[in-house]
Order: C-alpha cells, then structure tokens, then sequence
C-alpha cells in the first residue's frame, strides 16, 4: 500500500494508542504525536507532546518502552513485521524456540531402534527354527542310512520290506491250470 | 547296487540368489560416499570439465584392469582374500592379511561417519530444522555467542553433533547421543550381514537402488532452484591449463582407485561366491563404467545445489548493502534493486564517496561464493544443510538427503564387512564350530566398543587421521603387490588360461599389457608420488576452536609426536604383514627342507579344484 496521509494518521492514533496504555494516565490525543522530516523512504522523526505539562515532549525512553510493548499490535496495525517495520535504537526481544518436553529425535531413534531389533531378533529365531529342522532331517535321514546297511536287499530297486512277500499275486497262466501238464 | 554319489565340497558355500544380486553388491560397494562428495570437489578444483580427461584415463589403465584382475581371482579360487593369496603362493599370504586388516580399520570409522548421517536424519523430522536457528545466550538477550559469531548450520555440526574440542590431544567425554546412534547403525549392519550374504543380497536391492532415486529427484529439483545453471557451468567449464599440474593427475588416479574399493578384499569376497563359469570381464568393466558415471550424475545435483546455495548468499549479501544505502541516503523502496545496484553504487561513489565509505559495504562477488569448495563431511553436513533450510519444504529433501546418504554408506558397509566376514568364516580355527550369526555379532559388537573411541569430543580428528593414513597408503601397497604376485608369480599364461575356462575367451591384448606393464608402473608412480607428496607438508589438521582469534576460521595445528606414530602405524601396519609373512614361510620351508620326508605341495591351478 502506499503512504500517504491517511497512513500517517493511523500511525499517529497508533501511537497516541500506545502512550495511552503504557503510561495509563494518558490523554494523549493525536495531536500530541508530531512527525517531521518524512522522506520518500517513509522514514521520519516524531515526538510525543504532553499537554498537561506545558507542551514539552515526552521523554524518549518512555516512548521506547510504550513501543516496546505493543510492538505487535503496531506492527499487525500495518500488516508489517519486525524486520519491515524499524524502529531505530529499539531492538525486537527474541522470542524462545519452542523446546518440546522430549526431544523429538528421542522418538524417531526409538521407533528406528525398535524396528531394528524386532527384525534382528525374527532373523535369528528363522535361523534357529531353520537350523532344527535341518537336523531333525538329517537325523531322520542317517537312521535311514543305518537301517538299509545292515538289511538291505533290493529287488528290482525295491527294497525288500515294501514289496510284502506274504501278500502276493497268484499268476493265473503258471499257477492256474495244472490240467496242461498230461499225466504220466 | 548304486551307490548315491558324494556331495561335492562346493555346494556348501552360499551363493548368489541371482547375477543380478552379485552386480549390485558389487556396485553398491564401489558407489559410497566418495562419490558423492569427493568427485565433485575435485571436478571443481582441478578445472571442471578437464578433470575427466585424466579421470577416464586413470579409469582405463588403472580401474578396469585391477577391477577385473580381483574379480577373476576370487571367482577362479572361490576363498576369502586371506586363503585365496595363501593359495596362490604361500609368500603373498601376507596380502590378503594386509588387505583384511585394512577392510577391519575402516569398518571401524567408516560406522562412524553412518552414526552423523543417522543423527542428522533423526533430527530432520522436527519443524524447524534445529540447524537452522542459533538457541539463545543464558540470559536470553541475544544468541549464543559460539553460534553468533560462525553460523547456525556449523554452530549444529561443530557444537550439537560432535561437541568438537579444540585439540586433537583433548579427549574430552562420550556424547551419549552419538553413542546410541553408534549403537543403532552396528545394529543395522548386524541385521543386514547376519547371515552374509544371504541376508545383504537382500538388502542390497534397496541400499543399493534408492540413492539413484534420490539423486534424480534432486536432479530435477535441484534444476529448478535459482542459480543452479551458474553452479552447473562453474562445475563443467573446463580450464585446460590445470593439466599441466601433476596433482591433477595424481588425484585423478587415487580418486579412481579409492573410489573403485579395490585391494580391501570384498571384491575377491563378492565374486568368491560366485559360479566360477561366469564372465567375470563383463562384471568388470560394468561396474567401473556404473561407478564413474554415477560420479559424474551425482556430481549434477551437487552442483546445482551449490549454486543455488552461492546464488542466495551474493543475493542476501547484496540486499544488506542495498539496505543499508536506502537507510542512509533516504532513498525510496525498491529504487535500488539488484540488477541495477552496479550502476547506483558507482553514481553514489562519485557523488557521495565519504558516505559510502563510511558505511563499510562488503564487495559481493559471485565467483567468491562459488570458490567456497568443500569436500568431505563438510559438504555433507554443513553447506548442503544449509542449502536445505532455504529450500521450501526443507524436512523432506532433510530426510531424502540424509536416507540417501545413510543407504550409499551401508552399501559400501556391506562389502567392508564381507571382506572381513569372509575370511574369517575360512580360518581353520573358527569354521565348523561358530555359527554364521554369531560370528557376525561378535564382529560388530567387538567393532562398536572400539567405535566408541570415535565419539569422544576428539573423535571427528581421529577420523580424519584414520581416513588419510589408515584408507590410502595401505591399499595402494597391497594394490600393486597383488597385480605383481597375479602377473610375475602366478604367471599371466597361467592365468589367462583361468581366465579363458572360465569366460569362455581369453583375455585380449589390452588386459595382457595393463596387467603385465602399465598397471604396475601406475601403481607405483602414484605410490612413490603420494607418499612423496604427504612426506612434503608436515601433517597438519584444522581444529574448531572458540577460542582462538580467527575464529569462525579453523585453527591450523600440528599433530604432537604420539599422533604421528600413530599415523605411521595405521599406514605401515597393513603392508608390513606383506613382508613379514613372506619371511615367516621363508623360514619355514627352509627349516621344512632339511626334512627329507617332506613333500611339495602340488602346484595349484584354477580349473583343478572346480573339475
């Protein structure tokens, strides 16, 4: 926006706003805020008056404390900051960062480590489970082994306790018929 | 009766799920850090564009031929780096323990570096980034004055991460933050090499693919921040002149050698696990071709960063003149504005010059803030943190940045430790009894305690003694003593033969001559110069202290007498197991000729163990 007339009355009722609630027994009008020597830059001198002490100005240090603590309503009041806004010589307090209770990196490393560890104790677990197996097979296995040395006979590839000897098929063509053979 | 034929020996070592899985391992082991932060620095430094024509060459008769070479021989005799050069000949055992002992010292502080990227990246999830603002003084009147006086971002790395003291001789305390992001990345490395290379062939799909994510995403983030073109062209003009300087050469050809992880013993470890019929020259030139070029598209982004990053400080440097003239001169808003502050500037400096020398301007030049070259963790950890705060949305590229980062470091992990899992697995004194798992946790957890020494306010120093002495000197050594031992004591027919079962072609005229000639010539004139070089310049390093009157400027010491021995024994350690271990099988076939019934061992050949 530009400055213009209308601007430097806001910025004198501003004023005349803040004497008014640091110093509590005011009646500063907006007359008693008096600007001179504005530049194009929008920068200028102003004074406050005290018209109940014979027109002399308020003391500069006043001035800087009621600034000072409505800083934030004169700056919003113009929509500009503290870095936009300058008073000369009155430097802005800084404002604390915000420190949450428990660091925030804590909870991310705890989340991290949890994660970590659930996966290293569910890649050991696998392997135990994998390596019991393993030999639970081999186990079964060299039993096996054993059991073919000492009895094995195979009979066309098949060990003998499968085939069951005792169960058998009767052949029909040589058992059958003992009529073929003509008697003696 | 048929007997069940015998289980060959072989099918007990793990393998490969896929060729696949062996590339990326073994890229991912080549691709670490280095690229990221070491290739651009020295592309701007050694005139741009031009650097890579020594870099190619180096790549040519340096890279490709000892990559191939350790490739080969870890297929051909399928053993870990301390068994295969004790089977090529008993004398060269010493360098596969050489190249162990160094794969072990750099492990160590290698996790180290991890642990940072691991505190950055959990500190990025926190609005606004802690680096970005200084915390206030006790009486809350103004900043702290360490951080007034240098910057937030190195306020962050120097005083919040490190807690750095001002000399390398002042221990100082365990930073209890470092300790537990120390104890969370062993862990990582525990759960990503538990089982060797079962478990990382599967991590590898991920550690070793997302950083070329990341870094085009910021590729094409990084092109569209302001000021990156001028970051580009800085990077990329080549200065033909710089040639002419032998340094440039002799960086050109570490920068390859270190960058290619060779002589650690991983790579012998890696392809030991391989088939032996498989085309291990096509594996070779692959990887070494993957590794330059990612240097070259990492270097892209880092260079649009920096720009952008040298843009905003001439911008910022600029509007606080412009500022402070408009204050004195009462001039309107906006009637000076960048482009035209040339021009105001000499029109005020004839008209008013008392005033404008009053006023104490600091002359802004571009070029000056694009000279500020890092190279390393600086790079990392406080020009490119500083990048990221002017960045909008500066918690995710934060979080992508130093994940990225985090991933190029654990891959590269994954072959330091297999080149020390490996051999260790094949010694004849831990095999059969120990299990896999455990060996692996009683590595890293030996690894971390000593690690510990690293988070000592002093640790970032050690860690740049063991980075220059103990990752240098050692590797070229084993280097050249293993390109020796394959070409004149193994014989190069012999293995060219190898070579020829098992890739089906024998190896061409241009490996015959760079193995037989030109490699260990390199070798050795890179050798000779580097060792001359650091012998040269007493060894010195930049302390970050407070106190002194330069401050921010680091602070230039000498390292006191005990540091140094212990530089010369971190550099000398690892070679001096060549020799010695020669000696002692020198000693011990001649005590063992004098025994009559003692006989030779075969001699031993490639295809005869696999037939």
């Amino acid at each position: 926006y530009a400055w213009d007339a209308n601007e430097e009355y806001l910025f004198k009722a501003m004023m005349a706003f803040a004497m008014r609630r640091y110093s509590s027994k005011s009646m500063t009008q907006i007359s008693n805020v008096l600007l001179c020597n504005v530049t194009d830059r929008v920068s200028f001198w102003f004074v406050v008056t005290d018209s109940s002490k014979n027109v002399t100005t308020v003391p500069g240090s006043e001035v800087e404390a009621a600034i000072r603590m409505n800083r934030n309503r004169i700056n919003s009041a113009f929509l500009l900051s503290d870095k936009t806004l300058q008073f000369v010589k009155i430097t802005s307090t800084l404002s604390p960062p915000v420190e949450p209770s428990t660091p925030v990196w804590l909870i991310v490393f705890g989340v991290v480590l949890c994660l970590i560890l659930a996966g290293i104790v569910c890649l050991v677990v696998a392997g135990i489970h994998q390596r019991k197996k393993k030999n639970k097979e081999s186990t079964e296995r060299e039993n096996l082994e054993e059991k073919c040395e000492v009895t094995i006979t195979v009979e066309n590839g098949i060990p003998c306790e499968a085939l069951d000897l005792k169960a058998g098929h009767i052949n029909g063509v040589f058992a059958a018929d003992d009529e073929r053979f003509t008697s003696l | 009766l048929s007997v069940p034929p015998e289980v060959p020996k072989e099918d007990s070592r793990p393998k490969w799920d896929n060729k696949f899985q062996y590339i990326l391992s073994c890229i991912g082991f080549a691709v670490g850090l280095g690229n990221m932060w070491r290739f651009p620095y020295l592309c701007q430094i050694h005139g741009g564009g031009a650097f890579l024509i020594p870099y190619f060459i180096a790549l040519l008769f340096e890279g490709i031929p000892l990559l191939h070479l350790e490739l080969a021989l870890g297929q051909c005799l399928r053993k870990g780096s301390i068994r295969a050069w004790n089977t090529i000949s008993p004398y060269l055992g010493g360098v596969g323990v050489g190249s162990w002992m160094v794969s072990v010292l750099v492990s160590l502080y290698y996790n180290t570096v991890l642990t940072w990227v691991m505190w950055y990246f959990i500190n990025s999830f926190q609005e606004p980034l802690p680096w970005s603002m200084c915390p206030l003084n006790k009486n809350r009147t103004g900043f702290n004055e360490e951080c007034y006086r240098s910057t937030a971002v190195n306020y962050f790395w120097y005083r919040k991460t490190l807690n750095i003291t001002p000399d390398v001789t002042e221990s100082g305390t365990l930073q209890w933050w470092l300790i537990l992001c120390l104890a969370a990345c062993w862990a990582i490395v525990y759960l990503c090499t538990i089982r060797g290379i079962e478990t990382t062939g599967k991590a590898i799909y991920v550690t070793a693919t997302f950083p070329y994510l990341v870094l085009t995403i910021f590729l094409i983030h990084g092109l569209t921040l302001p000021g990156a073109t001028d970051g580009l062209a800085y990077l990329f003009t080549p200065n033909l002149n710089t040639l002419k300087n032998p340094r440039v050469w002799l960086d050109a050809a570490t920068q390859i050698f270190f960058s290619l992880s060779l002589a650690f013993g991983g790579l012998i470890a890696f392809s030991s696990y391989n088939s032996p019929k498989n085309d291990c020259e096509k594996d070779a030139v692959t990887v070494a071709i993957v590794n330059s070029m990612t240097s070259l598209y990492a270097s892209i982004p880092v260079f649009s960063v920096l720009g952008f990053k040298a843009t905003t400080g001439y911008w910022d440097c600029l509007d606080r003149n412009i500022i402070s003239i408009i204050n004195e001169f009462d001039l309107p808003e906006e009637s000076i504005m960048r482009e035209n502050y040339t021009a105001w500037i000499s029109f005020l400096n004839s008209s008013h010059p008392e005033k404008i020398a009053g006023l104490k301007l600091k002359s802004c030049d571009l070029q000056e803030f694009l000279d500020q070259s890092v190279s390393g963790t600086g790079l990392a950890f406080i020009i490119f943190t500083q990048a990221i705060i002017l960045m909008p949305g500066s918690q995710a590229w934060a979080i992508l940045f130093f994940i990225m980062l985090f991933s190029l470091g654990l891959s590269s992990m994954f072959g330091n430790i297999e080149g020390v899992f490996t051999p260790l697995l094949e010694l004849r004194i831990i095999s059969k009894s120990i299990r896999k798992e455990l060996l692996s946790g009683i590595i890293c957890l030996i690894s971390f305690l000593i690690a510990l020494c690293f988070t000592l306010g002093s640790g970032s120093y050690w860690i740049d003694i063991f980075d220059s002495y103990a990752g240098t000197v050692p590797l070229l050594v084993i280097a050249f003593f293993e390109v020796i031992g394959v070409a004149y004591v193994y014989k190069i027919k012999r293995f060219s033969k190898d070579v020829k079962w098992m890739t089906g072609r024998k190896p061409n005229l241009y490996w015959q001559i760079t193995w037989r000639f030109i490699s260990p010539l390199l070798l050795l004139i890179v050798f000779l110069a580097f060792v001359t070089l650091q012998i040269q310049k007493s060894p010195s390093y930049a302390a970050w202290n407070p106190k002194y009157e330069g401050f921010p400027m680091k602070e230039e010491k000498a390292y006191p007498p005990w540091v140094l021995a212990i530089c010369a024994l971190l550099a000398v350690l690892p070679c001096a197991f060549v020799p010695l271990v020669a000696l002692f099988h020198l000693i011990k076939q001649l005590c063992r000729s004098k025994d009559p019934s003692f006989v030779q061992p075969e001699v031993f050949s490639c295809q005869g163990a696999n037939s």
